[in-house]
């Protein structure tokens, strides 16, 4: 296996602040891996996915994609924290915005669209304004978007956080599946560590001040898993510990 | 017919018999207040002389050259100054110097380049035009949501045209057409204040009428100017409602 992103490093400062949001970050993800990061609030997560999807410059170390580019696809995707929609199109232009500047013929686009808002339970939205939906529908649109381009790296920061257990779980077993199916490359935030442990390869720690990559868990359960499996249970427990630990030192408010 | 409108019609109507009970108590002389019951004959006297259409072309011409030049060149400068802040240091004290001054103040300067004449008029309306659209636009451009930029440049829409196309103007639309819509009433107002300095149109015609006191004269292209300023901002909330049909 390869990676399809390779860290060495990276550091991350906002103009004017002290000090890094996070430094000499090392990591990589590595072709078809699932990869979760978690870490408390406030701790740079969704600041690294930036830098990882060169929507921010990294104020030091180096960082490599290895991705091949395709002209029906795009090699990475990002899923924003939150939905981010245009309020000026519909729901299924919003799906469509990283469709437009592919070569993808008309008909292709729309059954992808389709395709995509039918994954995340959205089929009959299309046609509505982003206004006329709920959070949690929002969030999906979102999602619906990230997977419409067929991205080879997948970045998904929080993006069941504001969803109902059930939805959340059939989301859950449906990225999964894509996963599956694909061998797409996903890197993924979240707070739940039932959520991590759940869906991860590994799952990796970010804390301190600056944030460091505190820990790599590897979850070895093999797929498919079970909720309630012994070493998805352990490694939960694990992190779950750390995480507190990490919070008493004051890594966390 | 709604109570609001039933309301409205009353109160227009009041307002007219009002006008009419005064002007033919003798109270007031004539000449300093015409019946409302005189204004149809008058206007239909305008009309058959050729003045009223000769005048309201005039000024429609003068106001559509000028209100057109203004908007469109307050949009580009406007918008260019929030989105380049090179171009918004550099220009911002100008701006400051020549914003506070009236349109109706280069009226010597727009008479001395370009004569007693249309672009003179058009000119002295484009200024005024301009400045409404040029703060509009501005607000309008500056207040793009960040994140939707940022979005739109994640999904490969990087380029400047990429990002005005996707992200900045339609995110920017109701504000620079809410500033399309202020200016298009406020060249109204320029209009003819600058043909009352000889220009020909309706402005002309109030100020020649004015001079020989033929007040009912006055008082038929003064409804003039409202007509077609309501006509014409009719048809632009319509525009403006098709096109921002988004909104909530
Ligand atoms: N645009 C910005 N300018 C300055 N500081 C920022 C900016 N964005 C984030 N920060 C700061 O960087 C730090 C990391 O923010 P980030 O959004 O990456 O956290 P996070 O781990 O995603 O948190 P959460 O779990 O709450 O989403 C925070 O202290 C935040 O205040
Ligand atoms: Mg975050």
């Amino acid at each position: 296996m390869a990676a399809i992103v390779e860290l060495k490093d990276i550091a991350a400062t906002f103009p004017g602040a002290a000090q890094p949001v996070f430094a000499d970050i090392d990591m990589a993800v590595e072709r078809g891996e699932f990869v979760i990061v978690v870490g408390a609030s406030g701790a740079g997560k969704s600041t690294l996915l930036r830098v990882i999807a060169g929507l921010l410059e990294p104020s030091a170390g180096h960082i490599a994609h290895d991705i091949e580019k395709r002209p029906d696809r795009r090699e990475i995707a990002m899923v924003f924290q939150e939905a981010r929609l245009m309020p000026w199109r519909k729901v299924a232009d919003n799906v469509a915005l990283g469709l437009e500047g592919l070569d993808v013929s008309k008909s292709e686009r729309d059954r992808r669209i389709a395709d995509a808002l039918r994954l995340v339970g959205l089929a009959d939205f299309g046609d509505r304004w982003a206004h006329e939906l709920s959070g949690g529908q929002r969030q999906r649109v979102g999602i619906a978007r990230g997977l419409a381009v067929d991205p080879d790296l997948l970045l998904m920061d929080e993006p069941f956080g504001a969803l109902d257990a059930i939805t959340r779980q059939t989301l859950q077993d449906e990225l999964l599946r894509i996963w599956n199916e694909t061998g797409k490359s996903i890197l993924f935030v979240t707070h739940d560590i039932d959520e991590a442990v759940y869906l991860g390869d590994r799952v990796l720690l970010l804390g301190g001040a600056p944030a460091r990559i505190v820990r790599n868990y590897e979850v070895g359960a093999p797929r498919p898993r079970s909720r309630e499996g012994e070493e998805v249970g352990r490694v939960g427990a694990q992190v779950k510990a750390d995480l507190s630990s990490l919070f008493d030192q004051g890594g966390g408010i | 017919m709604t109570r609001r409108s039933v309301l409205g019609a009353g109160g227009l109507l009041a307002f007219l018999l009002l006008w009419e009970a005064i002007a033919r108590s003798g109270l007031i002389e004539a000449t300093l207040l015409p019946a409302p019951s005189r204004l149809p004959a008058t206007f239909f006297s305008e009309v058959s002389l050729g003045f009223w259409h000769a005048m309201v072309f005039a000024s429609l011409n003068h106001y559509l050259i000028g209100l057109v030049s203004g908007s469109v060149l307050g949009v580009i400068v406007g918008g260019s100054v929030a989105l380049f802040p090179t171009v918004d240091a550099t220009q911002s004290w100008l701006a400051r110097l020549l914003r506070p001054i009236p349109p109706l103040a280069w009226i010597p300067f727009a008479i001395i380049w370009f004569g007693i004449s249309e672009t003179a008029a058009a000119f002295i309306i484009a200024i005024g035009v301009f400045w409404i659209n040029y703060f509009t636009a501005y607000a309008a451009v500056r207040a793009v949501d960040p994140d939707l930029v940022e979005l739109a440049a994640s999904f490969g829409h990087r380029s400047l045209g990429a990002r005005l196309r996707k992200v900045i103007l339609p995110a920017a639309a109701p504000g620079i057409l809410s500033g399309l819509r202020a200016g298009l009433g406020q060249g109204w107002m320029t209009v003819v204040a600058a043909e009352l300095f000889g220009i020909t149109g309706i402005g002309q015609r109030m100020n020649e009428a004015a001079g020989l006191l033929a007040t009912e004269v006055v008082i038929v292209y003064m409804l003039t100017i409202a007509l077609l300023y309501g006509v014409s901002d009719m048809i632009f909330v319509a525009v403006q409602n098709r096109v921002l049909r988004w909104q909530r």
